[in-house]
């Protein structure tokens, strides 16, 4: 184990990269070019040093891992500390925001003209923002890190994006306000409830269920709208719409996940009871986010909505394998997370690429790409079949172990979202069908250039990647189970401790255990025993 | 040597995909037709080598695959006689094809990419036929799905070829969510996806019962049903068929071998892998066997109406799947492999002969415009000849024997699911022998209705696809023959060694042996029959089939609207889906979610702010009465006491 704060080096060396671009003087032209230079190195020292988290961790244990702890703050007797460390949950979306940052960068190296320097600096405060909320294991600086995420985003879509692009800053505004307002509500409850806001105090602290019930839905409110799910979901497809790619790339890829990482980070682990009560609320609303979102996007004639909504349909088979609590279906949300976060990256930049050429995301607009753009057709292929969850990349491994959990858990809610295998196939075949295949009708469209060689270098790692992850999970698989198994034995533990004292008070009340079907807290718990024990039975 | 029979194919798929444009037409063409021939021999030598003499391991590990909780799947290889059978079919039929393609595409642009999406193919169906759990089954089974997709739809510039490949697709997906639902029970019923593990375990888990959409329902065959699903998907069987005539639209070496001999029995070969979970499962085996025997009727009974040369045969692909469905329903799964295995030689002769007279006739597929051809293209016609008497079950060809035993065992089960498919199989063999004589004699004999510009051009195809016609001619000849014995015969205890779990009481081949009397000719003379009325139709009065047409126009239109399950479909689900789309999005997502949501909110806050706005009027009498009426409200509250 290295003493180096690595955390903080992938953390804030973004922020140096910042100092650097802003000393940088001359024309524009001088000016731009150095940005682009600076904000490209600095990324990809900062991806190299998170490299090296991944090869230092440790997966043969739960406990945070390069733990940095001092004092920040101190008001009288309440004290803010710089507390920062990950896990095997965290680890990955901190690869992946330091891996999406640098294709960000390369990816807008000559498509963005305007303001080139504070583009450069957007990316990369975003970066720190996006790493630190993965690190942080204090309530107020994760908090401050969630928030501040958005700010650079807000920029991004604000400056670079599209024509209705307030409207849309405004929508999400909207949504995100109301979530933060609650969620900070929830976190001084917490801090109220155990004296600290140190995040490691409160995962450990056992809450009282009826607090549990409030803290989980204000905690709800706020990533519930950026996982997003179904109905608080519509600002996301005008989000995508005006952001420019590489802002897309972003919110696709990392933002998405802040909602997922919330609810394995804080509402399972601390309000296990809660999460019990509203696992079937979270299956239903789930299963409505993979239909009804297939449906819409099927009817989609703009492009990136249409990845946007098929966003919305693959971010509801992680929160259905969340709240499913067994360890294959957390292990499958887990890289279903990761697997979404390329995935739909590199579908951003897929259209992106021929945005750039030919500046228009109108589906129709397009026909015939196989003929003149060929390494397009094949990455636009690979990232379409990944998208349905194609065994042999990363989507399936997702797809299949949630769906194999939530089997175990509830087979309705396994039958319904399992007929995202093939709605999810119609609207990307479909998609794909009427962009790539037929023949090429307009003359822009048969001079538009294949894929040039700083596009292959973007697409190439996520392309390595996706396979990798399909045809070998297990390097990813093996760092988070630890972490992940951790997450779920605590649930469970105090779901059956809660079962235990009701059990003891009145043992006549409970009704039948009844698997599968949605009921009370009770019959829910007792249906996830025999999984429970199967897994303990295992020895973890 | 297992590793490279499954592994060089990929590997050429590779070189010929990536590094086609550079290495050339020529090469791609060399490169992959070299790996199959190779993978082809050592297929062969593992077969009778390592295979039969059970000389190796059962199982090749290859390496890890997806661990988490309690699953525990791995790449490997199993080799055993069931696999080994499917390694032999798939190898031998897959390196004639890729021969025949290099004359069959010669002047195609795509080449290299076709040559290695054939490849990609081959591996994926090595996978499947070789999985040792179910995930790498699925793993196979959605590869092959994908190559099919993507060879359906191989010229993307024609409309009608995308549809077929996006409708081949999402019908198979239809397929795997009843799959990948009964992969998710077995895992819940044994814990394990591992087949050996799952095999072992499943006589004590026989009548576990496990909860299902609110029901409480037997486990096993509840999990057999729903991977049926599957197999119903892949193989085309009735209700998810319809995917499969359209696949006709990818070029006709593909046909031949996906949509034929190797890919679409893929669900017939899952039974037959399954066959220690379906013994313990009656129920779902009384489904297979309906499924199959309905099928095998009810595709015989269109492709006696269709024109289009490879729709006929396309069809009758799909009914005779479902003879080998019905005979895995009555446990006779050695019975369906073996027609698997004769029906891949003379239905990718059939496919490829058809391929070879719409090469001479320059990519005519009408039948209503061919005729007399037989002088023009006489080996083709000489196949064609064989390929249709062992559809047909004529003796001594290799169909005979497999059809026969099928129809032999259905009759001896003596139960009523087997009393039932005889009945449709020994019907449909009547209409097969029909609807394969109207090809032979629409295509090659009697008076030509091609133009004459057509005619004059018509061709004998080059050598480079009649080797692969012979090769595969002989062994729709004799293959059944010859190998009858070791797969239903004397010798099939001994051959597939425990491959293949038959229960000593629903062990309907050893029944069949039994049997005597007319049940056993029945078959034969259904197919004599059926051959005489296509002579009588055909060609000895061809204003009969006209004739029939118009006075049974009712049914006749039934036949060659296939049932109308497109036009049901299309009215059902397609249409549907998209105005559900549109009707969400617009109404769903705009009006009721933003309208009532942030929009609303917003259009209330402006309206608020308006209201509020109006009060400011600039009149000091408005504002000096504010303030008045203010006072008095204060004053009243603090004067009264509470």
């Amino acid at each position: 184990m290295t003493h180096w704060p690595l955390l903080s080096l992938v953390t804030f060396l973004p922020l140096v990269g910042v100092a650097f671009i802003m000393l940088a003087r001359g024309d524009d032209e001088i000016v731009a070019r150095n940005a682009r230079n600076i904000a490209l190195s600095t990324s990809l020292v900062v991806f190299a040093l998170s490299i090296v988290l991944w090869v230092e961790f440790n997966p043969n244990t739960a406990a945070f891992q390069f733990v940095e702890n001092a004092r920040w703050i101190t008001i009288g007797g309440f004290t803010i500390r710089y507390h920062m460390g990950i896990d095997g949950i965290s680890l990955f979306f901190v690869l992946l925001s330091t891996l999406l940052t640098v294709l960000c960068v390369l990816h807008s190296w000559t498509n963005v003209h305007s303001q080139v320097r504070e583009y450069m600096i957007a990316f990369l405060v975003q970066e720190t923002m996006m790493v630190g909320v993965f690190c942080a294991l204090d309530f107020i600086l994760f908090y401050v890190f969630f928030e501040g995420v958005l700010v650079p985003m807000f920029l991004i879509i604000g400056v670079w994006g599209g024509p209705r692009r307030i409207y849309s800053a405004f929508k999400f505004f909207l949504y995100t306000l109301l979530g933060s307002v609650l969620s900070l509500l929830a976190i001084i409850a917490v801090y109220f409830q155990t004296g600290s806001t140190d995040i490691t105090v409160a995962l450990a602290h056992s809450f009282p269920a009826h607090l549990q019930t409030w803290l989980w839905l204000a905690f709800f409110a706020s990533f519930a709208i950026k996982v997003p799910m179904w109905p608080v979901h519509t600002w996301l497809p005008d989000a995508h719409v005006e952001a420019p790619t590489a802002g897309s790339v972003i919110l696709a890829g990392i933002l998405l996940k802040l909602g997922g990482y919330g609810f394995i980070r804080f509402s399972l682990p601390m309000f296990p009871l809660a999460s019990a009560y509203f696992t079937p609320m979270m299956f239903a609303l789930s299963a409505i986010a993979v239909i009804y979102t297939s449906f819409v996007a099927l009817a989609q004639t703009d492009m990136k909505k249409l990845i946007a909504y098929s966003s919305i349909a693959h971010m509801g088979f992680v929160t259905a394998g969340l709240f499913a609590v067994t360890s294959e279906a957390v292990q499958g949300a887990m890289i279903q997370m990761l697997s979404h976060g390329l995935v739909s990256a590199a579908l951003f930049l897929v259209v992106g690429v021929i945005y750039d050429r030919l500046h228009t995301r109108d589906i129709d607009r397009y026909a015939g790409l196989a003929d003149n753009m060929p390494a397009y057709a094949f990455v636009f292929m690979c990232m379409m079949l990944a998208s349905v969850g194609l065994p042999g990349t990363s989507g399936f491994v997702g797809e299949f172990l949630i769906m194999l959990g939530v089997f175990r858990v509830s087979t309705t809610e396994c039958f319904l979202i399992a007929t995202g295998l093939f709605l999810g196939a119609m609207y990307m075949l479909y998609l794909y069908r009427r962009i790539i295949f037929g023949t090429i009708t307009r003359v822009d469209v048969r001079h538009m250039l294949d894929l040039n060689l700083r596009e292959k270098l973007v697409f190439a790692p996520l392309l390595a990647i996706v396979l990798w992850m399909g045809v070998y999970p297990n390097s990813f698989l093996a760092p988070m189970r630890a972490s992940v198994d951790h997450v779920v034995h605590q649930v469970h533990a105090a779901q059956q401790a809660a079962l235990r004292r009701r059990t003891v008070l009145s043992s006549d009340e409970i009704a039948p255990a009844k698997a599968g079907s949605y009921g009370s807290i009770l019959s829910t718990v007792e249906a996830w025993a025999p999984a429970v024990a199967a897994m303990t039975g295992k020895g973890g | 040597m297992a590793l490279a029979v499954v592994f060089l194919p990929l590997l050429a798929a590779a070189i010929a995909g990536f590094f086609g444009r550079a290495i050339g037409d020529r090469l791609s063409q060399a490169v992959t037709c070299g790996a199959l021939l190779v993978s082809m021999g050592l297929g062969i030598a593992l077969f009778f080598v390592v295979i039969l003499p059970h000389a190796g391991p059962q199982t090749v590990p290859i390496a890890s695959w997806i661990v988490a909780g309690g699953l525990d799947a791995d790449w490997a290889l199993r080799l055993d006689t069931l696999s080994g059978v499917m390694i032999l079919v798939v190898t031998i039929v897959s390196a004639m094809v890729h021969i025949y393609s290099v004359g069959y595409m010669a002047e195609d642009p795509g080449i290299p990419r076709f040559m290695s999406y054939l490849s990609l193919f081959t591996f994926f169906m090595l996978m499947l036929v070789t999985a040792d759990n179910f995930v790498q089954l699925f793993f196979g089974w959605e590869g092959v799905g994908l190559c099919s997709y993507l060879l359906i739809g191989y010229w993307y510039d024609r409309p009608s070829a995308d549809a077929a490949a996006i409708k081949a697709f999402i019908v198979n997906r239809v397929g795997d969510f009843g799959f990948a639902l009964g992969i998710f029970a077995v895992f819940v019923i044994f814990g394990s996806l591992d087949f050996t593990t799952v095999f072992a375990k499943a006589p004590a888990e026989a009548n576990t019962v496990i909860d299902f959409l609110g029901w409480r329902v037997a486990a096993l065959p509840l999990a057999c049903v729903l991977l049926f699903v599957g197999a119903m998907g892949k193989s085309a069987q009735i209700g998810l068929h319809t995917w499969l005539p359209d696949a006709m639209e990818g070029p006709t070496p593909v046909s031949a071998l996906i949509h034929a001999a190797t890919m679409v029995t893929a669900g017939v070969f899952m039974v037959a892998r399954l066959s220690p979970l379906f013994e313990y499962a009656p129920t779902a085996l009384a489904v297979v066997g309906v499924i199959g025997g309905t099928t095998a009727m009810f595709a015989a009974s269109i492709g006696m109406a269709q024109n289009d040369i490879k729709r006929v045969i396309a069809y009758s692909t799909c009914s005779q799947l479902g003879y080998m469905f019905f005979a895995a329903g009555v446990s006779a799964y050695m019975a369906a492999m073996f027609h698997l295995f004769t029906h891949a030689f003379f239905k990718a002769l059939l496919f490829l002969g058809a391929g070879s007279v719409i090469h001479a006739m320059g990519g005519e597929q009408d039948m209503r415009r061919m005729g007399g051809l037989w002088r023009k293209v006489p080996i083709t016609y000489v196949v064609m000849w064989i390929g249709a008497l062992s559809l047909s079950g004529i003796p001594l060809f290799s169909g005979y024997y497999s059809k026969d035993t099928i129809l032999a065992a259905a009759w001896a089960s003596g139960t009523a699911v087997g009393r039932y498919s005889f009945t449709l199989g020994t019907l449909a063999a009547f209409m097969t022998a029909f609807y394969s004589f109207r090809l032979i004699f629409m295509t090659f004999h009697g008076e030509t209705r091609a133009d004459h510009a057509t005619l004059h051009h018509a061709h004998e195809s080059p050598w480079v696809m009649l080797i692969p016609l012979i090769v595969l001619a002989a062994g729709a000849a004799l293959a059944g023959y010859f190998t009858e014995p070791y797969f239903v015969g004397a010798l099939h205890t001994w051959f597939w060694h425990n491959s293949i779990l038959v229960l000593p009481q629903d062990n309907s081949l050893q029944a069949a042996e039994r049997l005597h009397g007319i049940v056993t000719y029945a078959p034969l003379a259904a197919g004599l029959l059926g051959i005489a009325t296509a002579y009588l139709f055909y060609i000895v009065d061809p204003a009969i089939p006209e004739r029939l047409a118009i006075q049974y126009r009712a049914i006749y239109l039934f036949l060659l609207n296939k049932w109308y399950f497109d036009e049901l479909y299309d009215r059902l689900f397609v249409n549907t889906a998209f105005s559900l789309g549109d009707g969400l999005w617009k109404v769903g997502d705009g009006r009721i979610i933003d309208g009532l949501g942030p929009d609303g909110i917003a259009a209330a806050a402006t309206e608020l702010a308006r209201e509020a706005s109006r009060a400011q009027t600039g009149y000091v009498y408005h504002y000096a009465f504010a303030m008045l009426i203010g006072v008095v409200a204060l004053v009243t509250w603090y004067l009264f006491p509470r």
